[in-house]
């Protein structure tokens, strides 16, 4: 049976989401040899400052490339957090910015609060590394793509230079990931 | 004698044009130039666009495309942009070239693309009977303005002037002479080049402007016109209701086809 | 090798382009089309061809016109405001026949519309945008590396028959990213457009040849010709003889339909036991498939006929299907735009229900599940 893993990187713009999107979809379809869609959200809704990317992973073909059931959802904003979590599975996975989401939204789905921007601050160094950091906080708590893939899908598509600091942000990322993935 | 048969299509005359036209002065000035020069004809272009100027591409045996109301200039932007090697002259009229075509003329003169442009300005729609064009002087009759143009015209020279050409000049039919000299040095010029020709419409502006016979119009020419080195020692006043014609702009600028093919050595040369 | 890639459909589109020997892009930004104009004013120069930003949708199929007669391959990318703009001009390229390949984005109209959200509500507007009766190609891929392929077929098609070909894509195709697996040691097909093989002196730029398709001169060759819009004879000069008129705008028609067996392409997706039949194109397609995998876990046993090539319109192969099932829906982003030529081409020999959606969202499957289950129970 083929399996179809949708994940939805959600929050306002300036967090990187769409490249945190391109990065997952590129881990999954060059490097682990999976099939990958990423489509981003444009119009009015990319507007007013929030910012949605999707990405689906499959190993069979991905006929329709939007999500229709959510796997994971991430949610860096309050405002993010509320408009999607509706649309996350039953059973599925909600990261939510712990310092960024105060009001937890209930539902059929497993919440992790992650303090993701206080870790790219604090650990990293600049707040900016939080998408980074979210990827590898996704590698660490659910199996889809490996943190080979993510690695290399990284130093292939960050900026020149930035190539150590971005990984060292994700592995920032996978360790408080696991922890996670050990406390359920 | 000049050898017009050289560089026309003999089998698509007569003319298209009416009798006392002045466009086919313009027609020969141009031919003259280019034997002058010394193109050959398979390196020649013209394209033109709609209207009674615009069917003289049809006469002339080199590579001609008679394009679609105001677009001339597009084509011929291509044409240059992609073949470099070849004379682009564009063939258009006042309507043509200012109103529906208008963006484009300004904006290849800012492009600075080595295009000869010769605009025939008769200030009429003449091929659609007569209406009013933007460089009707105000007052004046059209079959779209019976009670007279009420609208300001279009200076055609200055507007490629204020948008960057590098060659510019003013010519009649009645300065057949200076015609010729004008259009080869626009030819010549390496850059986007104008000539505005005063070709007089006897038919579509003449009559219904009781403006008398062709002789009347192109005595008009003599006597109202002034060159541009006589006009440099005339006053504002003296220059009232004058017509300057000669060279208007003549100046060096970065061409458009050339500053591109160097940014191609640019990236052969791996920047 | 073959090299895996992660790439944007506008991006499959710029590529394609250079790989059929794209050597002139003229454009004007619009969404969501620019980034094939982005891409290629980076990319071309490198490929010694020229890219050029124009001062309007107008300008950039002139200079795609004029770049054309000279010998290049060229193209231009637009959405539907700016295909408006373009539609005088596609009549001329008809007319004048003269290959270049218009790519439109499609987006929610009418007018500005929808600027970022998809639709396919141009497709009557690839058909009929330019006035006169005449023949058009169009072709809608469904997917990043269908756009790829698509593109080299455009141009192709467009060498291959002196014609403009109509590239339809839409928004959600442009913008999404997905795999594909490019070999840079494939051979691909790549047809150029015919070229006079006689002396100069004996060269009709517009020759009745057996193939309905005249040989054509770039300009600067040495063939002097002229080239116009007007209706004209076979040595390219305007006339006003019916006879020469009829004999010019029947041979544009017919070079287009004799050949529509090498120019309509579909495929056909699970249709052998189907009892319910989708058609459908481009991105819809997309949420078809995915409907009729969840409709057939189910048990209803749906297939589809999608159009790969729009216009010229698969009407035998409509004809063929809509004897063999007699239930069908027609899925697209507009109110109907090909369902009516569904009807046209089934002759009443099966019902056709339309799927639509204007709203600028994609089609959900779910969406088209459940009109169809609903369709059961009827």
């Amino acid at each position: 049976m083929s399996f179809r893993y949708e994940i939805r990187f959600s929050g306002e713009g300036g967090q990187g989401l769409v490249l945190a999107g391109k990065i997952f979809a590129e881990a999954a379809a060059i490097y682990d040899g999976l099939n990958a869609t990423q489509s981003q959200s444009y119009g009015p809704e990319a507007r007013g400052g929030s910012s949605r990317s999707e990405v689906i992973v499959s190993d069979d073909e991905i006929d329709y490339p939007k999500a229709v059931s959510i796997d994971l959802l991430l949610a860096l904003t309050q405002e993010a957090c509320d408009r999607y979590y509706a649309d996350v599975k039953e059973g599925g996975v909600v990261i939510v910015d712990a310092a960024a989401v105060q009001t937890i939204p209930e539902g059929n789905f497993k919440i992790f609060q992650v303090p993701i921007i206080e870790l790219a601050r604090q650990k990293v160094g600049k707040p900016l590394f939080a998408n980074i950091v979210a990827l590898g906080i996704i590698a660490g708590i659910v199996d889809v793509v490996t943190e080979d893939a993510l690695k290399s899908a990284i130093e292939a598509r960050v900026p020149k230079g930035t190539e150590e600091i971005n990984l060292q942000a994700f592995q920032v990322g996978l360790q408080e990931g696991k922890k996670y993935l050990t406390s359920f | 004698m000049f050898e017009y048969e050289k560089y026309i299509r003999k089998n698509k005359f007569p003319l298209v044009w009416c009798s006392g036209c002045g466009d086919g002065i313009v027609l020969k000035a141009l031919l003259r130039a280019i034997d002058s020069i010394g193109l050959e004809k398979e390196n020649v272009c013209m394209v033109s666009g709609i209207g009674c100027s615009s069917r003289l591409t049809g006469y002339v045996d080199c590579n001609t495309l008679h394009t679609t109301h105001g677009r001339a200039i597009t084509f011929a932007t291509g044409i240059k942009m992609a073949k470099p090697e070849l004379n682009v002259i564009v063939i258009t009229g006042d309507g043509d070239a200012t109103a529906i075509g208008g963006n484009h003329y300004i904006h290849a003169a800012r492009r600075n693309i080595d295009l000869t442009v010769i605009i025939f300005n008769n200030f009429i729609y003449g091929m659609t009977g007569g209406q009013v064009s933007p460089t009707t002087p105000v007052g004046m009759l059209a079959s779209t303005a019976p009670f007279g143009n009420m609208e300001n015209t279009f200076n055609i020279s200055g507007l490629a002037q204020a948008a960057g050409a590098s060659f510019v000049a003013r010519g009649t039919v009645y300065h057949t002479v200076m015609l010729e000299k004008l259009i080869k040095k626009a030819i010549l010029k390496n850059g986007f080049s104008v000539v505005e020709v005063l070709s007089p419409c006897p038919t579509a502006f003449g009559r219904r402007n009781k403006s008398g016979t062709i002789i009347d119009m192109m005595n008009e020419q003599k006597d109202n016109c002034v060159t541009s080195a006589r006009a440099e020692r005339m006053s504002e006043r003296e220059l009232e209701g004058k017509t300057v014609i000669g060279e208007l702009v003549n100046i060096d600028r970065p061409e458009c086809s050339k500053q591109y093919r160097k940014l191609i050595e640019r990236c052969r040369s791996g920047l | 090798m073959n090299v895996i890639r992660v790439m944007t459909g506008n991006e499959a589109c710029a590529e394609g382009a250079l790989a059929a020997g794209l050597s002139f892009f003229a454009g004007y930004p619009i969404t969501p089309s620019s980034e094939i104009a982005e891409e290629l004013a980076e990319l071309l120069p490198c490929a010694e061809g020229v890219f050029i930003q124009m001062e309007d949708e107008l300008a950039s199929i002139g200079a795609v016109i004029g770049a054309s007669l000279t010998g290049a391959k060229a193209m231009t990318a637009t959405s539907g405001p700016g295909f408006s703009l373009m539609q005088e001009n596609i009549g001329y390229a008809i007319m004048a026949e003269v290959p270049c390949v218009i790519v439109n984005v499609m987006r929610g109209g009418p007018s500005t519309g929808l600027p970022t959200l998809p639709s396919q509500g141009d497709v009557m507007q690839a058909r009929w945008g330019t006035h006169g009766d005449h023949q058009i190609i169009a072709l809608a891929p469904y997917s990043v590396i269908e756009i790829f392929d698509l593109t080299i077929r455009a141009f192709n098609l467009a060498e291959k028959y002196r014609t403009p070909v109509i590239l339809l894509l839409d928004e959600i195709l442009a913008h999404v990213s997905e795999k594909v697996v490019l070999s840079d040691t494939a051979v691909r097909v790549i047809i150029d457009r015919i070229i006079p093989q006689e002396a100069p002196e004996a060269y009709l730029p517009y020759r009745y040849t057996q193939n309905l398709i005249p040989p054509m001169a770039p300009f600067g060759s040495g063939y002097r010709y002229h080239v116009t819009g007007l209706a004209h004879d076979e040595t390219g000069f305007p006339t006003n003889d019916p006879v020469e008129i009829e004999k010019l705008l029947f041979r544009l028609q017919d070079k287009i339909i004799r050949n529509r067996d090498d120019i309509v392409q579909v495929e056909e997706f699970l249709l052998e036991d189907a009892e319910i039949g989708i058609i459908s194109y481009g991105s819809s397609a997309r949420s078809c498939r995915h409907a009729i995998r969840q409709l057939r876990a189910q048990g209803v046993r749906v297939g589809m006929l999608r159009l790969i090539t729009i216009w010229p319109f698969a009407n035998v192969k409509v004809e063929k299907w809509t004897k063999n099932i007699g239930k069908w829906y027609v899925v697209e982003m507009n109110m109907g735009q090909i369902a009516r030529e569904v009807e046209a081409a089934a002759h009443g020999d099966a019902t056709i229900f339309g799927i639509r959606q204007i709203n600028g969202e994609p089609i959900n499957p779910e969406f088209i599940c459940q009109k169809i289950k609903d369709g059961l129970n009827v």
